[in-house]
């Protein structure tokens, strides 16, 4: 099955290929492009026992996005105008994967601008567009890649048929470099030809973007286009906005999830105390509005609120654990005649909260709305929006703010919908915030799961692998639902929920393993979920690769030749070999200290980690205040095969901190739930990887170009995720069977349910330094 | 209503409002100047990192009422050189490095940086991974790596 997950057509095929695009009706040149599909190729038969092709290698998620996207991408446009910019508003979130600056180097290449030319925003919720603005399962670049780079080259085309008519010779005597076309000893700006280039009307063209041979900027590392905003304090988010009237505002929130007002005993008091302006009761709880944060916050401390239940009062991390085993789904394949492994592995729950809390602007009219918000789906907040506040669509503006990071928490608009009922109720504009406590608690997590594993083997071969997760249920209700229900129709995957579509689409098996099943059965509990980084991937990996150590070791192979020996792919194989050769596999360490190995292939793409951990008692016990140390990552070493890696620079961060995420989630980062509620309520509760948990020594390798891009913002958490606990396996002699590994020591001292939040310090001068 | 005056990046400035409103929220909400960002009100995450008098310290955490009308408060926005507007040799650095991913977390983590970085020349050292290990700001896009990368080449140039 080599290379059944790339597109069938060799790289000469790709360049011949031609797409159309319109020429659209505007005062200065405008060229919108449409989506091109994925083709795919037919599986090949390969060594060792083949495992029928899933539905993920046949059509993977991204695929399937591609495909729902396909009627609308034609409205995508680049805009050339007289200062010799060129203007693209993304339909995607930009939350630090770094997709502008990916963008913008497409658009620079076709074009061939400078870099810094090409300008590009994040477009307003477009509700035309329809499933075209979602920004999620690393299908960004995948969907995009086509249309903008067919855009530009119509774009680009236009300009020299403009200049070659002004001119008088044809458009094959002229040149463009930088943005300027030459020819016939005349030369000319693009910003210069910009009207004359216009298009009166909007008409069909096609177009053939640059044969990849002659990138110039896809491929070399560039950095971002936003760098020295960021580093200049520059880069506006949503609660740097300064919209008139829009004041502080904050939620005091219920001692346990979901839980209702019944009654506020001080309203008036609060609304009293100084710099409030507004306290109003809200589905969610009880919203205050003032001067500054602070005001806020005091305020939010000072509610005394009666407050109902909410729906999983009852449930605690032991509760969860026993539904999910009794929802377990049976295995399938007996263990007889062959030598068996089966083991349970349990993840806890997890918060995908980002260092930019919940937060947005909301002005709310009788007749309209405005919202300014860090949104991955803004179509689905704004319809919302507007169902919740009797406006039509087309009345709710939605304007799509650089995000604080995401891992999955801005895929809903929770705080957009908050802001816009608060704004509603009082009357007035707000710029609302959760506090960090309140993220943690009542925002949105990773949900606990279990995973149950069973592998026969026998004569060298494994016989049939079978895996059976079962998670709390995850919440699709970001509008992807439709989406892929849709579209799921269309699959060879029959009639399934849209989370077991998600499943099964970002679920593959990269070894021939035989009889291979995974699948997913949800206790619907409710909490509040969503996607985190990488969504199922990251359990699901870990266990199978610490199955994949297990049967290495069972049937006396070494782990990294037993994976070669098994994999469907030669990128797969040439990605670990890079590792294992990069890191020294197998090089002796003092005991304690050990290597592991992960790999995991979604979105078209690859990537295989080697870590080295130490777990020496002087390192374990190692002191940090309030901060957790344990078992430290020493290194890594990870390969990334991205298909076509368009900013190798960019790709490389996106790895970092998809290391950084798998050394949390295998060693440090999980969230408590007690009766209803997390105990986490701080970045000193819910250890995320720190600096003192960072590997010292971390080398990213990107794999050659290899085809048309893959997705890659999410692809090293999971192996990343099981290289992490692999390598612990070994440093301790016992294969973990819960994660994060010291989830049963509770480190920290939680903060009281009653007041919802606590109190800013006020001893911070003693902390300088 | 209380008077509080200090001097900002360089320049006095004069805010009305209650002693215990942390100077976080006299920076965003009162004066505008959002470089410093919010990720906890606890001292923890150490997001609004900025300069008072030179070193580093967490606004989140200090009523405005402590605030001397001589202390030099200094946010990332007043951390270029106010008269060329050369970037800091750590913010060249952290360009170099391409650092930045949402980039909430880094003006937080430069200015952490530069006071780590004074601290230890002032002892006549260089800082090494143990010092790195020290750091406490939170970056949740997880670009620890290249932050101690983009340090190491800016403490040569400080």
């Amino acid at each position: 099955m080599v290379d059944q997950r790339r597109s069938p057509a060799g790289a000469e095929g790709l360049q011949r290929r031609r797409f159309l695009g319109y020429l659209l009706a505007a005062p200065t040149l405008a060229v919108a492009a449409r989506l091109g599909a994925d083709t795919l190729a037919p599986p090949e038969a390969a060594a060792a026992i083949p495992s029928p092709p899933e539905p993920a290698d046949i059509l993977d998620l991204g695929d399937a996005l591609s495909l729902a996207a396909m009627p609308t991408s034609n409205l995508i446009a680049i805009q050339v105008n007289r200062d010799d910019t060129v203007s693209f508003a993304v339909p995607r979130a930009e939350v630090g994967q770094g997709i502008t600056t990916t963008i913008a180097m497409l658009i620079a290449e076709e074009m061939d601008v400078p870099l810094e030319k090409v300008h590009v925003t994040l477009a307003d919720a477009r509700p035309e567009l329809l499933f075209n603005q979602l920004t999620g399962g690393s299908n960004s670049v995948r969907s995009l890649y086509d249309p903008v780079r067919t855009a530009a080259a119509i774009a680009r085309a236009r300009l020299l048929s403009t200049a070659a008519g002004q001119w008088g010779v044809p458009a094959s005597a002229l040149t463009v470099q930088n943005g300027v076309i030459r020819g016939s000893g005349r030369s000319a700006t693009f910003g210069s030809l910009a009207e004359a280039a216009a298009s009166s009307r909007t008409e069909e063209v096609s177009a053939q973007p640059k044969d990849a041979a002659k990138f110039k900027i896809v491929g070399t590392p560039q950095n971002r286009i936003d760098a020295r905003d960021a580093v200049t304090g520059k880069k506006q988010f949503t609660m740097d906005l300064q919209i008139p009237d829009a004041l502080p505002a904050m939620v005091c929130r219920p001692p346990t999830i979901g839980g209702t007002v019944k009654s506020v005993r001080n309203l008036a008091a609060v609304k009293a105390m100084p710099g409030i302006t507004d306290v109003v009761v809200i589905s969610s709880g009880v919203a205050v509005r003032g001067k500054t944060i602070t005001h806020c916050m005091d305020a939010v401390r000072a509610l005394q609120v009666n407050w109902g239940p909410g729906p999983v009062d009852a449930e605690s991390d032991d509760t969860v654990l026993k539904k999910l085993q009794a929802a377990t789904l049976p295995l399938a394949v007996p263990p007889v005649l062959t030598s068996s492994i089966e083991a349970d592995f349990v993840f806890a729950f997890a918060s995908n909260s980002a260092l930019e809390t919940n937060c947005a602007v909301a002005d709310v009219r009788p007749d309209s709305a405005e919202i300014w918000s860090g949104l991955k789906a803004p179509i689905t907040a704004q319809e919302e929006i507007a169902t919740m506040l009797g406006l039509p669509v087309t009345a709710v503006k939605v304007h799509v703010m650089q995000g604080g990071g995401s891992f999955g928490r801005k895929l809903f608009g929770d705080a957009a919908l908050e802001a816009a009922e608060i704004s509603k109720k009082v009357g007035k504009p707000v710029k609302l915030m959760w506090h960090r406590t309140d993220d943690f608690r009542h925002g949105r997590t990773h949900p606990m799961s279990l995973s149950r594993v069973r592998v026969n083997y026998a004569l060298g071969n494994v016989v049939s692998y079978e895996q059976r997760h079962t998670s709390v249920t995850t919440d699709f209700g970001h509008g992807l639902g439709e989406l892929l229900t849709a579209v799921a129709a269309k699959l060879p995957v029959g009639d399934i929920g849209f989370s077991q579509t998600v499943f099964e689409l970002s679920q593959s098996m990269p070894y021939n393993f035989g009889a291979t099943t995974q699948l997913l059965n949800e206790v619907p509990l409710k909490f509040h979920t969503s996607s985190m980084r990488n969504v199922y991937s990251p359990n699901v990996v870990c266990a199978r690769e610490l199955i994949v150590d297990q049967l290495a070791a069972k049937m006396g192979q070494d782990p990294l030749a037993f994976r070669r020996s098994f994999f469907k792919d030669e990128r797969h194989r040439a990605a670990l070999d890079k590792v294992a050769q990069a890191g020294q596999w197998g090089r002796q360490l003092p005991a304690g200290m050990a290597q592991g190995i992960g790999f995991h292939a979604e979105y078209k793409s690859c990537s295989a980690v080697l870590v080295e951990i130490d777990c020496r008692p002087e390192t374990v016990n190692r002191k940090v205040r309030d901060g957790v140390t344990g078992p430290r990552v020493t290194k890594v070493f990870m390969a990334v095969d991205a298909g076509l890696p368009i900013n190798p620079r960019g790709l490389e961060a996106q790895m970092m901190g998809c290391i950084n995420d798998g050394i949390g989630l295998a060693l440090t980062e999980s969230l408590h739930i007690d009766k209803g509620l997390p105990l986490e309520g701080s970045w000193d509760n819910f250890f995320y990887t720190r600096q003192w948990n960072t590997p010292p020594e971390m080398e990213i390798f990107v794999m050659p170009a290899n085809g048309e891009p893959g997705g890659a913002g999410e692809l090293g958490v999971a192996s990343s995720f099981a290289a992490v606990a692999c390598a612990y396996a070994r440093a301790v002699g016992k294969m973990p069977t819960s994660f994060p590994v010291n989830h049963g020591t509770l480190s920290f001292e939680p903060l009281p349910r009653v007041p919802s939040i606590p109190d800013s310090p006020t001893d911070g001068l003693s902390y300088v330094s | 209503m209380p008077q509080h005056t200090f001097v900002l990046n360089g320049k006095q400035v004069t805010v009305d409002t209650e002693d215990n409103v942390r100077l976080l929220w006299v920076l965003r909400d009162l004066l505008g100047v959002t470089g410093p960002k919010y990720g906890c009100g606890l001292n923890v995450c150490k997001a609004c990192t900025s300069h008072i008098n030179g070193k580093a310290f967490n606004p989140c955490s200090v009523p405005v009422s402590d605030i001397k009308a001589t202390d030099e408060v200094t946010t990332i926005e007043g951390l270029a050189d106010a008269e060329s507007g050369a970037l800091h040799p750590m913010q060249e650095a952290w360009l170099e490095h391409d650092v930045a991913q949402c980039g909430y977390c880094q003006p937080g983590q430069i200015m952490a940086a530069v006071a780590k970085v004074r601290a230890a020349k002032a002892e006549g050292r260089e800082l090494g991974d143990d010092d790195f290990d020290e750091i406490r700001n939170i970056c949740r896009c997880g670009t620890y790596f290249r932050i101690r990368e983009a340090i190491k080449t800016a403490q040569g140039q400080m």
